[in-house]
């Protein structure tokens, strides 16, 4: 029975704070987000940046966690700014730089798929730091593929963080049981189709290769570099259309539609979407494919490295990694630029990149004393100052993509109806000039 | 009443200070007061996002590059010349009816089996609800474990016991795919269908089962004559989340086949999360949302109108 003595202030009180509460939230979301263009001069700028003890932040995707934590800890333990390193999942990197970026809240430094870097630099992302660059006395020793990427409209916006790039990798055990002679990869696409069909006869569990049948930044990663060998190109200048149904492509796609056919690939080769890509390798169920380089440390000693080649030879590879560069709302430019030349000195490359066998970012150190002891290391830092990084504003619409073009294209060439190549390819086109 | 009363209270009244409000403005402000965190969620989870999502519709609204402008209508144009678009209204309706009928059809019979406490039904009852325990993506990636031609158990076990001789591509084909799913989702979410009709069996007095009997009702004309009609509202109730629930698939195929092979098993709500944060597209994806709850809305109506109880 409702009380009349009860007190009126209580509930009125009550009521007002939902409401204000509910107004402040309401007005709260209403703000409309906004871009803010690419800003932030260089002209005070030093090659070393300012150590003075601010606090940064950085973001880095869960590919890459173990180099960029090494860099981040190391230069905790050596500096007196101190950078917080937030590690994101990789699939929710770009939702995650997209919404930051809406709300004006990016971190003073992230790094990005090289892929995804035209993206972000057209959108004015990131400051600019052409000066800084070039005030670095290893400027041109930088793996240019990286600075290349970073460019939008001739200004340089990111530098090298971590490099990946596509090499085969060879099980020598299997190669010597097949009677074929471990120390001699192939040199050719043909080759690697020979050795790949002689490690196939050791039967069982055992397969001649394997790839991404359904993976759509697997395969570009792993089958343009034998498009690049032969001379070839897969994108326009500007990548805004494809070449992916060049003769050189369709011999290509051709060469592993006989090794599938033949039943040269493993099992669950045409479903694979990437996610357990390279795990039969390891487990030494196959004989010869290319992954990517940052798989060295977790291979077995008698694994083999050498350049992914084309048919009838020469030799490239797909440059891939991050890039780093700093955020256009970030108000620690000097600082942030401090740890960005520090990474790509002469100590961070060598002791903390190289030590980890990892390449390095720095053509003058592809040879280092950790290198020296692996010269697996040698071929794959050789090789990657040959290598390309394609870029387009739509890549990874176009390429990445599940439900996208480029699937639609390789499947059709290798395992469906092939004759459909060049209207799937027209495809991927409309999608790269957006 | 004597005029003197009156008259003194009166007076009285006039001597008393006048309170602040009157008893029934009071008790429509406490209303409110209790109401107002309740519409303060609503507003903040429903009407706010409604209205961002509207305007990205009318928007060329990037992802990275944030709102540059209204330009109507040319983000529903886009919806309407995407090549995916009616495979995948198509499929989810496929997929919507193959579920509801299978889990419906499941937690109907599932409830009237273990109706009675005994224990063999208490272990029924168990085994079938465990499942929902599970959120659905930690559902869906336990099931890509299992189904995986490399890393999964199911085939090297069924190999194993001889059951089969080659191993099955799980989700290599575009039906094998489909079902697999189903599959999934019939396991992770008969339990709680069953649990929706067994409170609704259980409301049903047992007067009227013996009613039935006394009229000489054998077992399955009490069922459909009796048992059905009662049960309407929780048939309607499931029915909608049902169909609700499957028109916005998108956890369990994006994870397991990613809307493979071949594009086969694309759901709309797929299409909606590649247009934001694949083409980096906002005002498609909000086009496209604001269409997906239209229809929505029709469907549930329509719903709603057939399955109310026709008194």
């Amino acid at each position: 029975m409702y009380t009349a003595h009860r007190s009126t202030r209580a509930p009125k009180a009550l009521a007002t704070v939902a409401s204000l509460a509910a107004a402040g939230l309401l007005l709260a979301g209403c703000s409309p987000s906004t871009t803010t263009p690419g800003g932030g001069t260089d002209a005070t700028a030093t090659a070393d940046g300012t150590d003075d003890g601010t606090s940064l932040t950085m973001w880095t995707r869960a590919a890459t966690q173990t180099q960029s934590k090494a860099f981040v800890d190391a230069y905790n333990a050596s500096h007196k700014n101190q950078i917080e390193l937030t590690i994101i999942p990789t699939d929710d990197y770009q939702a995650k730089v997209g919404s930051a970026a809406g709300a004006n809240s990016l971190p003073d430094l992230f790094a990005s798929d090289v892929a995804y870097l035209p993206n972000y630099t057209s959108q004015g992302l990131f400051q600019d730091i052409t000066s800084r660059i070039d005030a670095l006395p290893f400027a041109d020793d930088l793996a240019q593929s990286h600075i290349k990427a970073g460019t939008w409209e001739g200004k340089e916006y990111a530098v090298p963080h971590t490099i990946d790039v596509s090499v085969l990798f060879y099980n020598k055990d299997l190669y010597t049981q097949a009677g074929l002679d471990p120390d001699k990869p192939p040199t050719t696409l043909e080759e690697f189709g020979e050795q790949a069909r002689a490690v196939n006869k050791l039967g069982g569990d055992v397969s001649g290769t394997y790839f991404g049948g359904n993976c759509g930044g697997c395969l570009a990663f792993t089958w343009w570099p034998s498009i690049w060998a032969a001379g070839g190109q897969v994108l326009n200048e500007d990548g805004t259309a494809s070449l992916l149904n060049s003769d050189d492509a369709k011999a290509v796609y051709a060469f592993y539609r006989s090794l599938y056919d033949d039943g040269i690939t493993g099992a669950g080769t045409k479903d694979e979407t990437g996610a357990t890509w390279v795990a039969p390798f390891p487990d030494g169920k196959v004989g010869v494919m290319p992954m990517p380089s940052t798989m060295l440390g977790d291979m077995p000693a008698s694994t083999g490295v050498a350049p992914i080649p084309g048919l009838g030879g020469g030799e490239s590879t797909y440059v891939g990694g991050d890039a780093i560069g700093i955020s256009a709302s970030s108000k620690h430019a000097d600082q942030a630029w401090n740890f960005l030349a520090w990474s790509l000195g002469d100590e961070a490359q060598v002791e903390v990149l190289a030590k980890n066998n990892d390449v390095v970012a720095r053509t003058d150190l592809a040879s280092n004393k950790y290198s020296e002891k692996d010269p697996r290391l040698v071929t794959i830092n050789e090789v990657a100052a040959k290598g390309v990084a394609p870029l387009a504003v739509n890549m990874g619409a176009a390429v990445n993509d599940p439900n996208g073009p480029w699937t639609v294209l390789f499947r059709d060439a290798v395992f469906g109806d092939a004759s459909k190549i060049d209207a799937d390819n027209d495809a991927i086109t409309a999608i790269l000039a957006g | 009443m004597t005029t003197h009363s009156v008259s003194a209270r009166a007076a009285a009244a006039a001597r008393r200070p006048r309170r602040r409000m009157p008893m029934s403005r009071r008790r429509a402000l406490l209303g409110w007061a209790y109401a107002a965190p309740a519409a303060a969620f609503v507003v903040l989870l429903f009407l706010l996002p409604l209205l961002t999502v509207s305007r990205m519709s009318v928007s060329d609204w990037s992802l990275l590059g944030g709102d540059k402008g209204l330009n109507a209508p040319d983000n529903f144009v886009d919806v309407f010349r995407e090549p995916l678009l009616w495979p995948s209204v198509a499929f989810t309706l496929e997929y919507t009816v193959i579920v509801g009928v299978i889990v419906l059809v499941l937690a109907m019979l599932l409830a009237l089996l273990v109706q009675e406490s005994t224990r063999w039904n208490s272990v029924l009852r168990t085994a079938v609800l465990v499942p929902s325990a599970l959120g659905l993506a930690s559902s869906s990636l336990l099931f890509w474990g299992l189904y995986s031609p490399n890393i999964g158990p199911l085939n090297p076990i069924l190999q194993g016991l001889g059951i089969i001789d080659e191993p099955i591509s799980f989700l290599g084909t575009p039906d094998a795919a489909l079902w697999s799913t189903v599959f999934l989702i019939v396991w992770r979410f008969t339990g709680f269908y069953m649990l929706i009709l067994m409170v609704g069996l259980q409301a049903i007095p047992g007067d009227v089962y013996e009613a039935a009997r006394l009229d000489g009702a054998g077992r399955i004309r009490t069922y459909w004559s009796v048992t059905l009609p009662l049960l309407r509202p929780s048939i309607a109730l499931a029915t909608v989340l049902s169909v609700t629930g499957s028109l916005l698939a998108f956890d369990q195929f994006f994870i397991l086949t990613k809307g493979g092979p071949d594009n086969t098993t694309v759901t709309i709500v797929q299409l909606i999360y590649r247009a934001a944060f694949q083409h980096f597209d906002l005002g498609v994806a909000g086009a496209m949302s604001l269409l997906v709850l239209a229809a929505l809305l029709v469907i549930n109506l329509i719903q709603f109108r057939l399955l109310r109880a026709k008194d």
